[in-house]
């Protein structure tokens, strides 16, 4: 075992589970602010400057709470759902590819836990995982509004993850890995566009099954606060109820990673790479340009949130089977004839 | 009988296969949130900055004395009666000797409630009153915890005797002035 290797990584590891958490955190802060300037309001300002301690504020009220588990419930799913759940979010960032190598006095840094050659696969495969965690939430709830935000989930994902691994394989047809890194460099060079501009149709359908995946608006029907009261985490109650919160903006941070890894050039940018820079200076600059895309990621996800109404359930299952899935049938099918008559 | 021209035939047409693509009604809807991001917030930030109130506005009622410091109040119940929400109660007494600088009637109201929450602000009070002893002012009833502290007894609503306590229902009052020409517009 090589020990500076597991040094690296563990730092790396805690670095990322720092950002991610501050990300989470201050997503919630700039979704109301978000929602508050797209309907010309002021948003939370009382928390310190601006409401910046905001996040703080709701941390502390969620770990204050009481902590309620329902006589009815079963007890260790329902303490194991929130857990599943949050810890796949978590996990998901392990494969992603952060930005461009450091390189202290010789020794290399890569800012990427794991470079699976399966990363795409990976992240489907916990992603899927997730899902348990919100199916094992609203069962173990043992109360009729979890369960059916559980099923809406449960079939939610299921739709939406065909559609979504089949514009991966159109994407897979040409750029021949499944490796996240090897992605975001086959986006960057001479020649090499963005993956949005070479597989557009693939990207629209990507993004739209990452808004079901999420469970976010015009997907939430989950939640769906209006008619299920929370949907599956109706009976959730304190930090658990924070989990199953933070974990969503923690699921929508690392989806628009993965968007922008896939489809927007990760951490390259089409000028900047061409600058002859220092590694370490380089690599800076990578990592910020990766986050400014994400950010505006994020920003969309809210932005569409606060714009769209939410699918009732059958245009849902529609939309999923009958348009998005033909669609991306098409697309893969469109991929393969033009690699193999035109390239 | 048609009386303006602003009426329109809604015609259900089907959607053309763009349309049912949604997404550029999708983009149209995206570019009209994004550009309610650069307005003006339509809100305040309440307790530090308040709106412009119009110089007639009706908020917190005052019970009003007369030049020499006495209540006018006379505890007729006109305004009780009045009242379309039933917000006011009170209980009359008879003036004393030697309290005559307290109260202008021989009849005053040993205790006047107002249930501010369940007041609509009308200003019937006010009309109804025949002693000029009620009016409202331009003060917003401030918030409170519970409903209790919103029944706003004597303590709360008779001015105090010294000038500085005065409430000006000055402006108020010259609406009532029928043949007077307004001097000023009542928007500020
Ligand atoms: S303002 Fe109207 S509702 Fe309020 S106390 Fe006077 S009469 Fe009643
Ligand atoms: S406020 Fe006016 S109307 Fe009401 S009881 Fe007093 S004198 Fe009568």
């Amino acid at each position: 075992m090589d020990w500076s290797l597991l040094l690296d990584k563990s730092i790396l590891i805690f670095i990322i589970f720092l950002i991610s958490l501050g990300i989470a955190a201050y997503a919630t802060y700039g979704e109301r602010k978000v929602a508050a300037f797209l309907q010309d309001r002021i948003g939370p300002d009382r928390a310190g400057p601006f409401g910046l301690l905001q996040p703080i504020a709701d941390g502390v009220k969620m770990f204050t709470k009481e902590e309620i588990i329902p006589s009815a419930s079963d007890k260790i799913l329902f303490i194991l759902g929130p857990c599943l759940f949050m810890m796949t979010a978590l996990m998901t960032s392990a494969v992603i590819p952060w930005g461009k190598s450091f390189n202290f006095g010789g020794h290399e840094f890569h800012l990427q836990v794991a470079d699976l050659n399966v990363g795409m696969l990976y992240i489907f495969a916990v992603v899927s995982i997730g899902g348990y965690g919100i199916m094992i939430g609203g069962w173990a709830s043992n109360n009729k509004f979890a369960l059916l935000g559980a099923l809406r989930a449960s079939s939610q994902m299921i739709s939406y993850e065909l559609a979504m691994g089949m514009s991966i394989v159109a994407m897979l047809l040409f750029t021949n890995t499944l490796s996240l890194r090897e992605i975001v460099d086959g986006q960057a060079g001479d020649g090499n566009l963005w993956n949005v501009v070479r597989q557009p149709l693939g990207f629209i359908i990507f993004l739209i099954c990452a808004f079901a995946e999420c469970n976010r608006a015009p997907f939430d029907l989950p939640e769906s606060e209006s008619e299920l009261i929370g949907g599956y985490h109706t009976e959730f109650s304190s930090m658990k109820l924070g989990l199953f919160l933070f974990a969503e903006y923690i699921n929508m941070f690392i989806s628009s990673a993965i968007i922008v890894s896939l489809y927007f050039g990760g951490y390259h940018f089409p000028w900047i790479d061409g600058l002859d820079l220092s590694q370490n200076l380089a690599a800076v600059i990578s990592v910020v340009i990766f986050f400014a895309k994400i950010l505006f990621f994020i920003f969309f996800f809210m932005w569409v949130r606060w714009t769209l109404p939410r699918f009732r359930y059958d245009q849902l299952m529609n939309l999923g089977w009958k348009v998005l899935i033909p669609l991306s049938i098409l697309n893969v099918l469109a991929t393969g004839a033009w690699m193999t008559f035109v390239k | 009988m048609q009386l303006t021209n602003r009426s329109k035939v809604v015609v259900k047409h089907q959607l053309n296969w763009v349309e049912k693509l949604y997404l550029p009604a999708i983009a149209t809807g995206l570019s009209i949130t994004i550009k309610h991001l650069f307005k003006k917030s339509a809100t305040v930030k309440y307790p530090e900055q308040t709106r412009e109130i119009a110089s007639v506005y009706r908020g917190q009622h005052v019970l009003k004395r007369d030049e020499k410091g006495r209540e006018n109040c006379t505890a007729c119940g006109l305004c009780a009666v009045a009242c379309p929400a039933e917000a006011i109660t009170m209980e009359a007494a008879e003036r004393k000797k030697g309290e005559e600088h307290l109260y202008k009637e021989e009849k005053y109201a040993a205790k006047y409630e107002i249930n501010m929450l369940r007041c609509i602000y009308c200003g019937l009070c006010e009309d109804a009153c025949p002693k000029d002893a009620i009016y409202l002012s331009d003060r917003i009833v401030p918030t409170a915890f519970t409903r209790g502290n919103f029944i706003y007894g004597k303590d709360m609503l008779v001015e105090s005797v010294d000038a500085s306590g005065k409430v000006d229902i000055s402006k108020r009052k010259k609406i009532y002035d029928m043949d007077a020409q307004p001097k000023q517009p009542l928007l500020k």
